[in-house]
């Protein structure tokens, strides 16, 4: 230990707890996984085999690809529609609400995100269902003859859902983001004679760049895992890779097939952070 | 005003109704008499809160969940506070890899934290119970215990601590003087969050209690039976108010150390 000077070594020591305990719940099971996802599934235990075979029909199996790229699109979907609609009110609460009403609003808006997650999965069933809100409404107005069964058991009721469970997790990057712009750049672009519109577009945004990935990020990563939206909205018909994963592993019993499809996600979201880790660093340069 | 100002407080508004527009629903239902979960409502009745006050398996699932989110918070805050203290106040070797790894459940899918300790549970033969669940809430709930306890760190004034060590204080006792009672606040805002998370989270609780039930999972269990829908509907009423009072508490704690410390009261929970 003598190469470490003692800041280290008092470093060191007061973060071995809970380095150590992320190890042992953490990494050990993950590693775990990753050693199932090699070995060969045997009809009631697990074959210590080495192979492929688990992998290859990740990649080849058309359910596991249905399902896979429905996860992709879901995630893809519901992270373009969250930030999109985030992204005004971030704003809003950045530039229009006064300094000392900005607490509340954030208040406001992280309140409904506290409350039970499942509780709030079914109540989007009881608005979009078939006697739901929605529909008794507008055939209670008159306004359509047969309720709407396009909202109901299907993806548009997922994506719906979980744009609103992650609603604040994408807005509170981006007022972060905004809060840190220097509102004398934009007096400066005013001045210079850019329009409103055009110093949005050319200081606003890019500055506001790093919120927005961050927003992108924090909703795409758990929306893709989402176990939960899929079994109560989609009533188990339109399966996710977390209930794909859970299929696998509990029900069919198949742990190695299970692992590599864990794995295979843990990849996926993987490789889809560092695109936009990369992406986030050209914008910083940008910035400098 | 301007006219885009207003068009933005009007989307705002329209906003916030979408956020809102579950959990309005949720006491209306509640005190609806009607059993079936739609319109047009029925009449008042307290009824539904009376059958889930007499719920005996409510009632365990309520203890269960309390036991849980009371010891992981309380784990996850003291593993924060070494965390939150390494990273803020020394430099070491490996420490962004470090901190990065034991901030990983923040960004890993919850199914996958679930299923591999599963497995590796089951692989060992550990019986499943509500400590297994207990660990797997304390390391998810880590991350953001360690959020809010850096910023309650980093803002902290180095030479009042080395005042304390020129007035004769120990190592520790300064830390106990001095160091903990300011970051006492971000404590409590660390131990309100981590209660929350873990109240809230069903993934490990469905997969790690074994026979035992939480709320969450309760919940869950429930929502298959229509008959049982308005009881959860005055589980979730009660749940929502609770919330609101833990997070005002939690809100106004925050602020009070923002204020001991100089800083301005804007920002959030983040």
């Amino acid at each position: 230990m003598a190469k470490f000077d003692a800041e280290a070594r008092a470093g060191l020591s007061l973060i071995a707890p809970p380095f150590l305990y992320a190890l042992l719940i953490l990494a050990a099971p993950i590693l775990t996984i990753l050693a199932y996802s090699f070995l060969t599934d045997g009809y009631l235990e697990i074959l210590r085999d080495f192979t492929w075979v688990n992998y290859a029909q990740v990649f080849t199996d058309p359910i596991v690809r249905t399902v896979m790229l429905r996860s992709l699109m879901v995630a893809a979907i519901v992270t373009l529609a969250t930030v999109l609609t985030a992204f005004p009110i971030a704003y809003y609460v950045s530039f229009m609400v006064r300094p000392e009403k900005k607490a509340m609003w954030l208040f406001l808006i992280t309140i409904p995100f506290w409350t039970s997650y499942l509780i709030r999965v079914f109540l989007w069933k009881v608005i979009l269902g078939y006697n739901g809100v929605v529909n008794s409404s507008l055939t209670g107005l008159g306004i359509i003859d047969e309720p709407l069964t396009f909202i109901l058991y299907n993806i548009n009721a997922i994506v719906i859902t979980l744009a609103h469970a992650y609603a604040p997790f994408a807005i509170l990057p981006i007022f972060v983001a905004l809060e840190k712009i220097d509102r004398s750049l934009l007096e400066a672009g005013r001045d210079l004679g850019e329009s409103r519109a055009m110093t949005f577009w050319r200081v606003t945004l890019p500055l506001a760049m790093p919120g927005v990935i961050a927003a992108t990020l924090i909703v795409f990563i758990p929306t893709i895992g989402d176990y939960v939206t899929p079994e109560v909205i989609g009533g188990g018909k339109i399966p996710m890779i977390a209930n794909l994963i859970q299929v696998q592993m509990l029900a069919l019993d198949n742990r190695p097939l299970g692992s590599a499809l864990a794995v295979t996600a843990m990849v996926v979201v993987a490789l889809v952070s560092l695109l936009f880790l990369f992406l986030n660093r050209r914008f910083l340069k940008v910035r400098q | 005003m301007n006219r885009s100002g207003r068009g933005l407080q009007a989307y705002a508004v329209i906003y916030l109704l979408f956020l809102y527009a579950p959990i309005i629903l949720l006491p209306i239902f509640a005190f609806n008499s009607g059993t079936i979960i739609a319109f047009p409502l029925q009449g008042f009745s307290t009824e539904w809160f009376e059958q889930m006050w007499s719920n005996t398996t409510l009632r365990r699932a309520l203890a269960n969940s309390l036991t849980i989110a009371v010891s992981a918070s309380v784990l996850a805050t003291c593993l924060g506070i070494f965390a939150a203290r390494a990273s803020t106040r020394f430099a070491f070797p490996g420490k962004g890899g470090i901190m990065g790894f034991i901030m990983l459940p923040m960004v890993l899918p919850e199914i996958i934290v679930a299923m591999s300790l599963l497995v590796v549970l089951l692989g060992v033969g550990v019986q499943l119970s509500l400590l297994t669940v207990i660990a797997g809430h304390t390391l998810i709930c880590m991350p953001y215990a360690i959020a809010v306890l850096s910023t309650a760190f980093s803002s902290l004034d180095r030479s009042l601590e080395e005042a304390a060590y020129d007035l004769g204080e120990s190592r520790w006792g300064a830390f106990r003087l001095v160091t903990l009672p300011l970051v006492m606040p971000g404590i409590i805002s660390a131990l309100l969050i981590s209660f929350t998370i873990s109240l809230d989270e069903f993934i490990i609780a469905f997969f790690l209690a074994g026979n035992e039930p939480t709320l969450p999972t309760y919940i869950f269990s429930q929502l298959r039976f229509p008959r049982a829908i308005p009881v959860i509907m005055a589980l979730g009423t009660v749940l929502v108010l609770i919330s609101i009072v833990l997070l005002a508490i939690g809100e106004y704690f925050r602020r009070r150390g923002n204020a001991r410390i100089g800083g301005s009261p804007t920002g959030g929970l983040l």
